[in-house]
């Protein structure tokens, strides 16, 4: 008698797992990064001339680090929601321009100097007209740091410790929910340390 | 190329719009003497490796597409990644963990054999092991068995009423 | 008018449907005599009656799509006017809902095939099935009237529609999908045998007989089926790929494993009487695959290049549909079986032990797709983290469950009902092993190179290719009438064997180039030579393209002329390539157009493919399927 239950049973279990897995999202890949050092580059900033920018440039404080570009929609959207985040609180939020310069652009061809002044240019303007979240922007024109830290679609947000490791990662438009729920909570936690 | 061909394009369906100057005609010899068109890589072995890695990797961007057959820009990006890290002589193994250490395992098309995946790679072959067993003892029961009689509905109401007074 | 008429027809179908799944079956509960038979005899009506309302519905969507109504928000969604007339129609297949719809439609035609052709099926029997299959619709026509109505208003009506997807926009579209769903709805039929059998408790050699040609039909549908998407996929996506084990193509060969031991195994059932609890076991399976294959592809729990636009409410009516046609038929099942008498006497070494074998390996394979498929799912469901399971895992564990399978083709259709002699076996293949062996051996010089897993795949293939052909002609050398059913099985034996040939080919022996052509150049596969002759610029019907004008020489003669295409469609900004294939009895030449490298554009990349055995694929698969139709045609089923 026992014997013939098993279908039934294996069938059930599989159920459980299939109706579980509605809840999730397949599309969404946790970062491995969480609880590493964010990895070390140094990046032309936005400002223009010969200023650089790196990570262990913030040590000691707790900030945000936010992968935008000119040309993504979606950042077009939760940009106001930076904006008006960068004007209440005291984290400071460095910009990544990730290959801003994209391939279809003619400029694309350019020698490197041409490019990044372009980018520069393209990101001044927009960053005019949409409000400036950022204390810096760094530039990543060929997309090789957004690499090494895990980027695959943009918009997408790390909160960095007072140690410079990674301690949170969200890919897509941030949200004031996202903010006031996770976000906020999270940093008020690091900096009591 | 000739522009004034590219902008007269005819409303007929099916038109043909010859954007060449040069065509050769179907004549029979002479034609297999062409050049011979340059590979699309600048290092073939370097290439041919390439794709042997990249089959195994995941477009992470993409509805299910391997690394080496994706069109995205960041399918590009990371195979332009694994082509340097070809070039500084890493092994497949280091670039994978590369690429895991980024992404997480979610980018291996392969899942590694730890035992988070033992059921994975074992389980099959472990089933294929239990259940062969169990065939061979229903086989060996079978064996053994004298032609029995089915027995209908009715029958085993029958034998039930029986059996009980 | 007409969309709303359609979706009234809808509406009346579902409680059409649900009478033919109750009445007929209450038929079968009932005391007395006089209200059984008319119960029961309300099953062919019923069933003729919802496959009217339902084709009525499905002709008003086809009617939404032709007349460009654009008012209707799927036709909008997946039409245009550009799009030629054939692929208007095959649209209405193109997106979720009228996926359903025809899903619907076939899963009636098979309802009023069994009404049809089942006139020496006692009258309960033919109420049991035909109700269970009514209990079915009516669970599909629920999902489409509550999530996903295909006669949805768009108002204001849009000025056109978005257009079919171009990928889809191919005869490829019009075809693979029908036949696909016939299978996976085929597969109820057996499913609707054998519930049937358990609510009557009568599962005997009939019952086994009367199942058989239902399924080798219904296995037929799904073999081609996924036979073309196979093909389809090969010469639509440009590079030369026939299988990628992505999540859809694992739902549709699932059942198709299940319902290969399921014709082997009801072969046993209906010989000898054995094995009826594991048969049914079987075909329970084989169409809860079908169901849960579509629950994989619409509900959004797993990526894929083919997934409908998934909506997790849908997934959720899915899920509950399955877990109450399954966990029910399985609880059954439980309850039933035990009573289902046991079977005749067999040795360990005997036809009935190698079909049983046969089994065994074929539901583990499928365990093991399965397996593969959903273990993302449970990591992540059990909050493990998110991995991937691709290719290299199916390669690495599919094939080694395979092998012994294939191999045991020949030995198993030699042996002996009841009790065979395994020595004996061996003396009457020794022959066949030798040739194989030697030929494998062989063969792999001649070809280009020798490799062990080339060796190893002809091997196999050829020993059933010489095994079956051994055994036709030992057949046809002794007198009496041969059945259909004997050519059906070699046939089908045969094409497997054609198949492993092709796929061990092309693995082994295919050559990619990968150039960058001007006109003039020329690349060099031997023994062929491609050239590149012109590049012109086209007009389609929705589309503008470029195509390259490739000359194929052999010996510096023209042999063929390749004219692959970059498309643009001009509702997408997606461009599409058309590959330009010359294919032969032995190899395919297939060329790709890339991008242009240069801007006045008189460079392009290319890929030119030499891909031997390839049609050997097609070929095995349309022989499988030549192989069921003999099969379902044998005199002994056609009563």
């Amino acid at each position: 008698m026992k014997k013939v239950l098993i279908p039934l049973a294996l069938f059930i279990g599989l159920v459980v797992f299939l109706a579980v897995g509605l809840k999730r999202d397949p599309r969404e890949i946790p970062s491995p990064l969480i609880g590493k050092s964010a990895p070390h580059f140094t990046l032309f900033t936005l400002e223009g001339g010969d200023a650089k920018f790196s990570p262990s440039d913030m040590q000691g404080q707790v900030w945000m680090l936010n992968v935008w570009a000119t040309w993504c929609v979606a950042c077009r959207e939760e940009h106001p929601v930076l904006v008006a985040f960068s004007e209440k609180n005291q984290v400071p939020i460095v910009g990544l321009s990730y290959k801003e310069i994209q391939p279809q652009d003619p400029a694309y061809k350019a020698p490197f100097d041409e490019k990044l002044k372009l980018a520069r240019e393209r990101s001044e303007v927009w960053l005019k007209r949409h409000g400036n979240p950022y204390v810096t922007s760094v530039m990543d024109m060929d997309g090789r740091v957004g690499i090494n830290y895990g980027v695959y679609g943009v918009p997408e947000t790390y909160v960095i410790d007072k140690t410079g490791v990674i301690r949170y990662k969200f890919v897509g438009a941030v949200s004031p929910a996202l903010l006031a729920e996770k976000i906020m909570p999270l940093i008020a936690e690091l900096n009591k340390s | 190329m000739n522009g004034a061909c590219a902008l007269s394009v005819s409303m007929v369906i099916g038109c043909v719009q010859p954007m060449a100057f040069a065509q050769a005609t179907a004549a029979s010899s002479g034609l297999a003497a062409g050049r011979e068109a340059p590979l699309m890589a600048e290092d073939p072995k370097l290439e041919a490796r390439l794709v042997d890695i990249s089959q195994e990797l995941r477009c992470l961007v993409c509805q299910n597409e391997s690394l080496a057959s994706s069109h995205a820009e960041l399918a590009d990006d990371l195979r332009q990644e694994v082509r340097e890290l070809i070039r500084s002589g890493k092994s497949d193994q280091e670039i994978k963990d590369f690429l895991v250490a980024r992404y997480g395992d979610f980018v291996l098309y392969r899942p590694e054999v730890k035992p988070l995946t033992w059921v994975l790679w074992f389980g099959p072959f472990l089933l294929l092991g239990i259940a062969a067993i169990f065939l061979g003892m229903y086989l060996r029961q079978r064996r053994a068995l004298a032609v029995p009689v089915a027995l209908s509905d009715e029958a085993r109401e029958r034998a039930k009423q029986l059996l009980k007074g | 008018m007409i969309p709303e008429l359609g979706h009234f027809a809808l509406i009346l179908a579902a409680v059409v449907a649900l009478m033919q799944g109750v009445l007929p079956i209450a038929g079968t509960l009932v005391r007395d005599a006089q209200t059984q038979v008319t119960l029961q005899s309300l099953a062919r009506p019923t069933a003729a009656l919802q496959f009217a309302l339902v084709a009525f519905a499905f002709g008003a969507l086809a009617a939404a799509f032709l007349g460009n109504d654009f008012s209707v928000q799927y036709v909008a969604q997946h039409s245009n006017s550009l799009l030629p007339k054939p692929y208007q129609f095959a649209a209405v297949w193109g997106g979720h809902e009228g996926s359903l719809l025809l899903w619907v439609l076939l899963l009636a035609l098979w309802s009023v095939a069994v009404a049809v052709f089942s006139r020496s099926l006692p009258l309960d029997m033919v109420a049991r099935v035909i109700g269970v299959l009514g209990l079915v619709s009516v669970g599909f026509l629920l999902f489409i009237l509550t999530t996903s109505n295909p006669f949805e208003r768009l108002l204001p009506a849009a000025l056109d529609g978005r257009d079919l997807n171009p990928l889809l926009q191919d005869p490829g579209l019009v075809i693979h999908p029908p036949m696909l769903y016939m299978g996976y709805v085929g597969m109820a039929v057996a499913f609707a045998f054998a519930v049937s059998a358990l609510m009557s408790g009568r599962l005997d050699a009939a019952w086994a007989r009367w199942s058989r040609p239902w399924t080798v039909v219904a296995w037929m549908f799904l073999t081609f089926g996924i036979g073309l998407g196979s093909w389809w996929a090969y010469y639509e996506l440009g590079w030369g790929g026939w299988w990628f084990w992505d999540p859809v193509e694992n739902a549709s060969l699932m059942p198709w494993l299940v319902g290969t031991a399921l014709i082997h195994s009801l072969m046993v059932t209906e010989k000898r009487g054995s094995f009826k609890a594991w048969t049914v076991l079987l075909a329970i399976a084989a169409f809860s695959l079908s169901l849960l294959g579509t629950f994989l592809v619409r509900s959004g729990v797993l990526t894929s290049v083919h997934a409908f636009a998934s909506d997790p409410k849908r997934g959720v009516f899915i899920l509950i549909f399955l877990a109450v046609v399954i966990g029910s038929s399985l609880t059954l099942f439980a309850w039933r079986a035990p009573r289902v008498a046991l079977g005749g006497r067999m040795e360990l070494v005997s036809r009935e032990s190698f079909l049983l074998a046969n089994s065994v390996l074929l539901v583990v394979a499928t365990a093991a797709v399965l397996l593969g498929t959903i273990y993302p799912l449970i990591i992540d469901a059990l909050n493990l983290g998110k991995l991937s399971v691709g290719p290299p895992y199916f390669n690495a564990v599919f094939a080694p469950l395979l092998v012994p399978t294939v191999f045991l083709i020949i030995p198993g259709s030699v042996a002996r009902w009841r009790d065979a002699n395994l020595r004996e076996i061996a003396l009457k293949l020794r022959w066949t092993f030798a040739s194989a062996l030697g030929l494998a051996l062989v063969l792999p010089f001649a070809l280009g190179g020798w490799s062990i897993g080339a060796a190893f795949g002809f091997f196999l293939g050829l020993w059933v290719a010489l095994g079956t052909a051994q055994q036709v002609l030992a057949r046809v050398n002794k007198p009496g009438r041969i059945p259909a059913s004997f050519w059906g099985q070699h046939f089908a034996h045969l094409g497997m064997a054609v198949l492993v040939m092709g796929i061990t080919g092309v693995k082994s022996y295919e050559v990619e180039r990968d150039v960058r052509m001007q006109i003039g150049d020329v690349v060099t596969i031997a023994p062929y030579t491609f050239r590149l002759n012109s590049l012109d610029e086209v007009r389609g019907p929705n589309y503008k393209a470029v195509r390259a004008d490739v000359q194929v020489l052999r010996n510096d003669k023209i042999i063929e002329i390749l004219q692959p295409e970059k498309r643009r469609y001009f509702s997408s900004a997606m461009p599409m390539t058309e590959a330009g294939i010359d294919s032969g009895f032995m190899r395919d030449l297939y060329v790709s157009l890339g991008e242009p490298l240069d801007d006045a554009r008189t460079e392009w990349s290319m890929r030119v493919y030499y891909k031997p055995f390839v049609p050997w694929l097609w070929g095995g698969v349309l022989l499988m399927v030549f192989g069921g139709l003999l099969a379902a045609l044998d005199r002994r089923y056609r009563k």
